[in-house]
C-alpha cells in the first residue's frame, strides 16, 4: 500500500517534469505547423531574397531583411550602452567594491531588470526621445536610437551580473599571484582577472544580445512599425517582434497570410534566439578555464 | 666590476612609473562606479519622472472607473480586475506544476540522459522570446484547445512562461535543505515521501516562495505574449468567468502609451504607479522571506 502510493507519486512528479518538454514540443509544433502552411503559400526564397517587407499591402513582398536588419539595429545599439557599462560595472563590483557594497549595489542594479519592459517602452517613447530631439536633427518621434538606448539600460544588469559571478569565480589565488610579482589593482584586473572570466564575459554578451533580440514592448513602442532596410537610427523602423505585435493588434483573421506571416517571423526569432542561447552555453564549456 | 643594468627579463611588460599605474587603477574604479550609478541614475529619473506625470491622475475615479475615450473619465478598473484574475489562475498552474517538477529532478531522478535532457530543455525555455509563448498560446491554447481570446488562455501561456523559473527556483532551494534532515527522517523508517512531504519540503519552503513571488511579478509585468493570443486594448467591463475576454495592466499601460494626446501618456504613467508599486510590494515581500530563511538557517 505505501509502495503503491510511493510509485503514484514518483509517477506525477516525472508527469510534471515532463510537461517542461511537453512545452518545448508545443512550441516547435505550433511555429513549424503555421511556418509550413506560410512556405506552401510562399516560396522560401522570396522569404530570404527580397527586400522588402510588405505582406499587409496590396503589392505583397515578403523579404524579412527589413525585420531582421531593425532587430540587430536596435540590439547593436542596446549592446553599445550595455556591454561597456556592464563590464565597468562587473569589474568594480567583482575587483574594487568592499563585500558589503557589492552587496548592497549588485541588488540595486538588479532591479532594473525587474522594470517590466511596457514601462521602459514608455520612458523610451515618452521621455528619452523629446529629450534626444532637442539637440539629434532630424529624429523622429519613432527611432531604433532610443529604443536601443533604454533597452541597452535594461540588460544592463544582465552583463553586469553574470560577468561578475564570472569574475567573482576566478579563484583568488591568481590575484595574489598577481600581486606578488608586483602587479597593481588594474594590471590584476585587466590581465589576469579578466582573461581567467573571459568565457563567461562573452556568454553574458551572448545572452544579452539574445535578450534584445527577443524583446519586444521597448521596440513595437518606440522603434515605429515602418519595415526599412537602413542603418540611420533616426528614422521609424520595425522589428522582428514589433511586427508581431502589430498583426496581433489587428483583426487578423485565423489561417489568413497575414495571420501566417507572424508564426514565420516567429519562427526566425526563436531560431535565432536558441542559437545565441546554445551558442553561449557552449562558449562557457568549451572556453572555461577549469581551477581547482 | 661593473655593474649589469640590463632590465631584468619581462621588464618591458610593465610601465616602469609605479604611481602612473596606479592611477589606471583609479580611474578603472572611478569609470566602474560611474557605470553603476549611471544605471541607477535613469533607474531614478525614470520613477521619479512617472511619479510626476501619473501621481495626479491617481483619485478614486481612477479606479473605479473602466477605459474611455476621454481621458479625464478613463481609470484601471478592468485592468486591475483583469490582471489579479489572470495572475490567480497563472499561480494556480503554474506553482504545484513546477514545485512537483523539481521535486521529479532533484530528489527522484535518476542520472540519466532522460533527466539531464528536461534539465537542459528547462534551461533552454527560458531563454525564449516571451512572444514566442504567446505564438504558442495563440495556437494551442486559443485555437486548440478553444479556448479563446480569454483568462484562462492567459493565464496558461503565462504558466509556461514563467515555469522554468519556478522548477529553477525550488530546485535551489530544494538543493539548500541540509542532507541531516533526509538523513534523519529515513534513519526513523519514513519513506521517501514521507520525508519530503514533512521534512524537506517545509524546510525549503520559503525559498520556494520567494521563487514563486518573484516568477509572479515577471508575469505581473509581461505584455507581448497577452496582446500576441489577443487580449483586448479596449475593455469596458470585468471578466465574469474565466473563459471571458480580458485586459491586464501593462496592455492597458502599452495601449495609453500608443495614443498621440499628452492626458493619455499621463494615464499610461498613472497605470505605471500602481504596477510599479504592485512589483515593489511583491518583492518587498519575497526580500522579508528570503532573509527569515537565512536567519533560520543561521539560528
Amino acid at each position: 500500500m505505501r509502495l503503491l502510493r510511493e510509485r503514484t507519486i514518483q509517477s506525477v512528479l516525472f508527469a510534471a517534469a515532463a510537461s517542461g518538454i511537453l512545452a518545448t514540443f508545443g512550441i516547435i509544433f505550433s511555429l513549424a505547423g503555421e511556418t509550413l502552411h506560410f512556405f506552401q503559400q510562399v516560396s522560401i526564397l522570396r522569404f530570404f531574397t527580397e527586400t522588402e517587407w510588405t505582406p499587409l499591402f496590396s503589392i505583397q513582398k515578403f523579404g524579412i531583411w527589413p525585420l531582421v536588419s531593425a532587430t540587430f539595429l536596435t540590439s547593436f545599439i542596446a549592446l553599445m550602452i550595455a556591454v561597456p557599462l556592464g563590464l565597468l560595472a562587473a569589474t568594480y563590483l567583482s575587483e574594487f567594491a568592499s563585500p558589503r557594497l557589492r552587496g548592497a549595489l549588485k541588488p540595486a542594479l538588479e532591479v532594473l531588470a525587474g522594470v517590466p519592459t511596457v514601462v521602459y517602452g514608455f520612458f523610451a517613447l515618452v521621455v528619452v526621445t523629446p529629450f534626444l530631439q532637442g539637440f539629434i536633427p532630424g529624429l523622429s518621434t519613432f527611432n531604433s536610437l532610443s529604443a536601443g538606448l533604454v533597452m541597452g539600460i535594461m540588460i544592463l544588469p544582465l552583463v553586469a551580473s553574470l560577468s561578475e559571478d564570472a569574475m567573482s569565480s576566478v579563484p583568488s589565488g591568481l590575484r595574489e599571484g598577481g600581486y606578488a610579482m608586483g602587479a597593481t589593482r588594474f594590471e590584476v584586473a585587466t590581465r589576469v582577472v579578466f582573461p581567467a572570466a573571459i568565457s563567461g564575459v562573452i556568454a553574458s554578451i551572448i545572452l544579452a544580445l539574445s535578450r534584445a533580440v527577443g524583446e519586444t514592448m521597448v521596440v513595437a513602442i518606440a522603434a515605429g512599425q515602418n519595415p526599412t532596410l537602413t542603418l540611420d537610427v533616426r528614422v521609424p523602423v520595425e522589428t522582428m517582434t514589433a511586427y508581431i505585435v502589430q498583426v496581433s493588434l489587428g483583426d487578423t483573421p485565423y489561417g489568413s497570410l497575414a495571420y501566417l506571416t507572424i508564426f514565420a517571423v516567429g519562427s526566425m526569432l526563436f531560431v535565432l534566439t536558441l542559437l545565441m542561447n546554445v551558442l553561449s552555453h557552449w562558449v562557457v564549456r568549451h572556453f572555461r578555464e577549469v581551477y581547482d | 666590476m661593473a655593474v649589469d643594468v640590463r632590465p631584468l627579463p619581462g621588464a618591458d611588460l610593465f610601465d616602469q612609473r609605479l604611481s602612473y599605474r596606479k592611477k589606471q587603477g583609479n580611474i578603472l574604479m572611478v569609470m566602474g562606479v560611474a557605470s553603476i550609478l549611471i544605471g541607477l541614475g535613469v533607474l531614478a529619473i525614470l520613477v521619479v519622472d512617472i511619479l510626476i506625470r501619473g501621481l495626479p491622475w491617481i483619485d478614486a475615479q481612477f479606479f473605479t472607473s473602466f477605459d474611455s475615450r476621454f481621458a479625464a473619465n478613463a481609470g484601471v478598473k478592468a485592468a486591475v480586475a483583469g490582471t489579479a484574475y489572470m495572475m490567480f489562475f497563472t499561480i494556480l498552474v503554474a506553482l504545484p506544476l513546477g514545485v512537483m517538477a523539481a521535486l521529479y529532478l532533484e530528489e527522484y531522478a535518476p542520472d540519466h540522459w532522460i533527466t539531464s535532457f528536461i534539465q537542459i530543455n528547462i534551461s533552454n525555455l527560458a531563454g525564449v522570446p516571451s512572444i514566442v509563448y504567446g505564438l504558442l498560446g495563440l495556437t494551442v491554447f486559443v485555437r486548440f484547445l478553444e479556448l479563446g481570446r480569454s483568462v484562462l488562455a492567459g493565464s496558461f501561456t503565462m504558466a509556461l512562461l514563467v515555469l522554468p523559473i519556478i522548477v529553477v527556483a525550488t530546485q535551489e532551494a530544494l538543493r539548500a535543505v541540509p542532507s541531516g534532515v533526509r538523513d534523519a527522517s529515513y534513519g526513523v523508517g519514513a519513506t521517501k515521501w514521507q520525508t519530503i512531504w514533512h521534512h524537506v519540503l517545509p524546510h525549503a519552503l520559503p525559498g520556494i516562495l520567494t521563487g514563486n513571488i518573484l516568477a509572479a511579478s515577471r508575469a505581473i509585468g509581461e505584455t507581448a505574449p497577452l496582446i500576441t493570443i489577443g487580449a483586448l486594448t479596449f475593455v469596458p467591463f470585468v471578466p465574469n468567468s474565466p473563459l471571458d475576454r480580458f485586459t491586464v495592466l501593462p496592455i492597458q499601460i502599452f495601449n495609453w502609451t500608443s495614443k498621440p494626446q499628452t492626458e493619455f501618456h499621463a494615464l499610461a504613467a498613472a497605470a505605471i504607479v500602481i504596477l510599479l508599486a504592485v512589483l515593489l510590494l511583491m518583492n518587498s515581500l519575497a526580500i522579508v522571506l528570503r532573509n527569515r530563511a537565512v536567519r533560520r538557517r543561521a539560528g
